[in-house]
């Protein structure tokens, strides 16, 4: 083993986690903030370099792990899932961070996705949603909004699109987010939060193509739209949104509404307060429905529950119970079982 | 044959089949007479046969199950050709076993079951057993088990349905009388699998086995009974073991050997599911099982759990190995150690998923894309499984490869007796991960097994990248069209490899050549060795040789096949081995092919090795 280094210098920093190779994606991709995040996530989590895995499957986004200085797999097209776990569960000490797209993770991964988020392994995913097929050269995704026009759908598509979020919670997520490459300040947050979350951490992040989709959330995320069209959820706090931030969300029986504050005597005691650890998954459905144009798109922790155990958590225990109760495994005695017979 | 005392007629070997409806517990039976026979010291081997449906509609021929045993005073390699001895518990076993009852055989009915309407689901217009070829034909013995039985538990307070139940163990009893087998193995099998949870059942049993024991003596057509003497083995103890037990003993022991975890990751399917079953129960000895979403899932957490440094397995039969190919040439180019076992069965597709070939040595070798060797394996017998499992994790943790191992449903589901190995025998399998003292080079090799040095995650200043793309040997993704080139060849050079670290070859028979050798692999084996066994008692000029790698080829199989005349491969398949050495050894091979679902029978083995001698 190295020589241990001292306490202060041991500090890590973004450049321990910046590796070698060129960067190769496009010129503006989103993909690079969202690379910059993470690289000044990881030496604020407390974390040992060598403890940190990223691993992803196939598409613009799944090169990740090449350009991070960690131990990384690039694995196959959406099974990044499977190989998560397999690693999580081989080593429950390793801090594993999935990186994923829309049509890896939505389309030929979905199965793997879904399994994943049941099981519910400290896994952090990060799903890059750019609603298009960079790759491949610009065909149109699982979250390509209906008629949306690609080389693949001359005329228009005419698949609906899946809400990632609504995913998520349909897999009973215990943690379910949404940042946009947008926004430094809150994906780093947010990766903070789901490092924190023990469980798997699912974020969507709003990720611009350069090449395909140019500006696909620029009506959400731009600078110009951001403040009437984006809708950050703070716990404990009203849904609140606006450039004035007189906007707020009410319920009016199972529908969300816009509300002015003020108007037709609204006020905030009138607005849905975020709850994020609430067990009912309605709110966050709720939440996941708020969709552009009628309604802000919310940002921040949809979910957090706590308390549900960890899949590699259930695995070691029952090992260990095993163990208590059978005691350490006996080869030999297995071999011989309790039929045997002797030849003399 | 020789008369002896009390009747008993002394034989050195019987096959004995029970057939009944898949609900009347035929393979349980065939399991305590296989237990009781390796009791009384004969050697055994067995075939379970059952249909696909595991409820078929009740009295039909296609919910027919059936289970066959040979046992012997001598080396038993095969369940038999035919029987001697047949049970057909209802109408539709008869019917779909009776051809393969040679003329003069035992017939052991259930004359209970022989009513109208089991007569007419299993398409007999008459009853059969009123029959004068029948008779005349067979060593036919009515009985009424299903009333005797009820008769024999009286006193039981079980109910006359669940009573009725208990006729397969009245039946066992019966021919237990019939080949003078030992009841003790039985009854200390109802005292453990019912003694404390259901001692009603048990008594019931141990009375319905005791009375039909006890018949034999009383009725005029059992009197012929038969003695087979112990099997002359090697000291030492011994058990009964089947394919996929031995599979998942020889997977924990090989673990242990390598000083490494164990990781199991299965999907549910026909006829490996015993495999994630039986790895399931051992979590005292540390092993990690995973019941996965589907078979590609199963394939991505191992290869996740091997990057981590631990020994990863996955079971499948071929349905499931096609879902698997892209990982496995994911494996192939990331170089990490992986134990993929494929239990094969009838295909293509779903094709016969409960009877047996072995069909799947192409798809081994080339299913994935690209140039993509891997190292392939097979088992010949049950007890095989065991040392196979420990050669494919050598070869998998030495050469840091994906390792395909080879058994099949015949050999998965069959047992036979084992000799127990001392755990202290077994080989030192522990390879050590990459140096954290030294530089790191990802794809740098060991100049005689030209394997990689694996580091894994946690090892400090070591970290680094793999994947699918294409690398330098520094681990850099790479499109240097040389390198590819180089990459390629390197990963080929390092499979061609493992057969420096093979043992010679062993030629059963006369290595020094001759006019016929039946090379094959896998679970033929049996019927293979009996067969030139046979032949060359009676002076044929034949010999053997059984693969167990099959990729890549043992260095000195080239030179022993040009010492033969002629080479005749038999397979389960259309001739999947013999397009492999005819392309290798540019030797035109006799192909011999049977793709019926069933095993070789000797007979038909031996008749095509005169055909090619003649």
């Amino acid at each position: 083993m190295k020589t241990a280094v001292p306490e202060e210098e041991n500090a890590l920093n973004k450049k321990d986690f910046v590796a070698p190779n060129d960067v190769r994606w496009c010129p503006g991709c989103g993909d690079y903030a969202i690379l910059n995040a993470i690289q000044r996530t990881f030496p604020e989590l407390g974390v040992p370099k060598e403890k940190f895995v990223v691993i992803s499957g196939i598409g613009c986004s799944s090169r990740f792990p090449y350009y991070m200085n960690t131990y990384g797999f690039h694995t196959i097209h959406g099974r990044a899932p499977t190989v998560a776990t397999g690693v999580k569960v081989a080593n429950p000490e390793l801090s594993v961070w999935m990186v994923t797209g829309d049509g890896d993770g939505l389309s030929i991964g979905g199965n793997h996705l879904l399994h994943l988020i049941r099981r519910n392994p400290d896994v952090n995913v990060l799903l890059f949603n750019n609603r298009i097929y960079g790759l491949t050269k610009g065909q149109y995704s699982p979250t390509s909004e209906v008629g949306k026009k690609t080389k693949s759908t001359p005329v228009g598509s005419v698949d609906y699109p899946v809400n990632p979020l609504l995913f998520a919670l349909g897999s009973e997520s215990t943690f379910v987010a949404r940042t946009s490459d947008t926004d430094m300040k809150h994906m780093v947050e947010t990766f903070k939060a789901a490092h924190a979350h023990k469980g798997t951490s699912f974020i969507e992040i709003f990720q611009n193509c350069v090449i395909y989709n140019n500006k696909t959330w620029e009506p959400v995320t731009g600078r110009e739209s951001k403040a009437e069209q984006s809708l950050f959820l703070e716990e404990g706090e009203p849904l609140v949104f606006g450039a004035e931030r007189n906007k707020g969300i009410r319920v009016n029986g199972f529908d969300p509404e816009v509300v002015t504050l003020g108007e037709n005597g609204v006020n905030e005691s009138d607005l849905l307060i975020h709850n994020s650890k609430t067990s009912n998954p309605a709110y966050p459905a709720l939440l996941s429905q708020l969709n552009y144009p009628a309604f802000p798109t919310p940002f921040g922790i949809f979910r957090q529950l706590e308390g549900r155990e960890t899949y590699e958590d259930a695995v070691t225990q029952q090992l260990e119970v095993s163990h208590s109760k059978q005691g350490e495994g006996d080869l030999q005695a297995l071999l011989t079982g309790s039929d045997s017979w002797v030849v003399e | 044959m020789a008369q002896a005392k009390d009747n008993f007629i002394e034989i050195d070997s019987a096959v004995v089949r029970f057939a009944g409806d898949s609900g009347d517990g035929m393979q349980t039976v065939g399991e305590r007479f296989t237990d009781s026979s390796a009791f009384a010291g004969n050697d055994i081997a067995t075939l379970p046969d059952f249909p696909a449906e595991i409820r078929a509609p009740a009295g039909t021929l296609a919910g027919v199950s059936g289970f066959q045993v040979q046992f012997g005073s001598r080396e038993i390699l095969t369940p038999g050709d035919e029987p001697d001895a047949l049970v057909a518990m209802n109408p539709a076993a008869l019917k779909s076993n009776l051809a393969d009852l040679p003329t003069g055989g035992m017939l052991v009915v259930n004359t209970e079951a022989f009513k109208k309407m089991n007569l007419t689901k299993a398409g007999y217009e008459t009853n059969p057993l009123e029959d004068d070829d029948l008779r005349n034909k067979y060593h036919l013995v009515e009985i009424d088990f299903t009333n005797l039985t009820k008769e024999a538990l009286s006193e039981s307070p079980l109910k006359p349905t669940d009573k009725a139940r208990c006729k397969n163990f009245f039946a066992l009893g019966f021919m237990y009388y019939v080949y003078g087998r030992p009841l003790e193995p039985t009854l200390k099998f109802f005292q453990d699998k019912w003694g404390k949870r259901l001692p009603v059942l048990a008594e019931a049993n141990t009375l319905a086995l005791k009375a039909g024991f006890n018949l034999g003596d009383t009725m005029e057509s059992a009197r012929n009974r038969y003695q087979i003497a112990k099997a002359p083995v090697d000291a030492g103890v011994y058990r009964k073991i089947s394919g996929n037990e031995a599979l998942v003993y020889g997977l924990v022991a090989a673990a242990k050997q390598a000083k490494l975890e164990l990781l199991y990751a299965g999907y549910p399917i026909t006829p490996a599911s015993p495999i994630l079953e039986g790895l399931s129960a051992l979590k005292h000895f540390g092993v990690k099982t995973i019941q996965a979403e589907d078979e590609i899932a199963a394939m991505g957490m191992a290869l996740g759990a091997s990057f981590t440094g631990k020994l990863s397995v996955c079971a499948t039969s071929g349905p499931g190995m096609c879902l698997k190919s892209e990982f496995i040439g994911l494996a192939s180019i990331t170089e990490l150690p992986l134990i993929i076992c494929n239990v094969q069965r009838g295909g293509p597709s779903t094709g016969l998923p409960t009877k047996n070939e072995q069909s799947d040595l192409l798809q081994s070798m080339y299913s994935r894309n690209g140039d993509s060797p891997i190292p392939i394996i097979a088992a010949h017998s049950s007890s095989d499984c065991f040392d196979c499992a420990i050669e494919a994790a050598r070869i998998a943790i030495t050469y840091k490869t994906p390792v395909i191992l080879l058994s099949d449903l015949y050999i998965a589901n069959g047992a036979e007796p084992w000799l127990i190995p001392n755990v202290s025998d077994l080989p030192d399998l522990e390879v050590p991960f990459a140096d954290s003292n030294e530089e790191y080079v990802v794809y740098k090799r060991d100049p005689s097994t030209l394997a990689r040095d694996q580091a894994i995650p946690g090892q400090v200043g070591l970290e680094h990248r793999v994947g699918g793309l294409e690398k330098n040997e520094e681990g850099g993704v790479s499109y240097d069209p040389n390198n590819h080139e180089e990459m390629t060849r390197l990963r080929a050079d390092k499979v061609n490899a493992i057969a420096n670290s093979l043992p010679p070859s062993e030629v059963f028979g006369d290595a020094e050549g001759g006019d016929v050798l039946v090379l094959g692999w896998g679970g033929t084996y049996g019927a293979i060795t009996s067969a030139v066994r046979n032949l060359r008692t009676e002076g044929f000029p034949v010999s053997s040789l059984h693969l167990r790698n099959l990729n890549p080829f043992p260095n000195d199989l080239g030179d022993i096949l040009s010492k033969f005349k002629q080479v005749l491969i038999p397979e389960l398949n259309m001739g999947q081995l013999s397009l492999l050495i005819r392309s290798k050894y540019l030797i035109d091979v006799i192909s011999y092919s049977k793709v019926q679902g069933q095993p070789f029978k000797v007979s038909e083995l031996s008749n095509k090795i005169l055909e090619t001698i003649r």
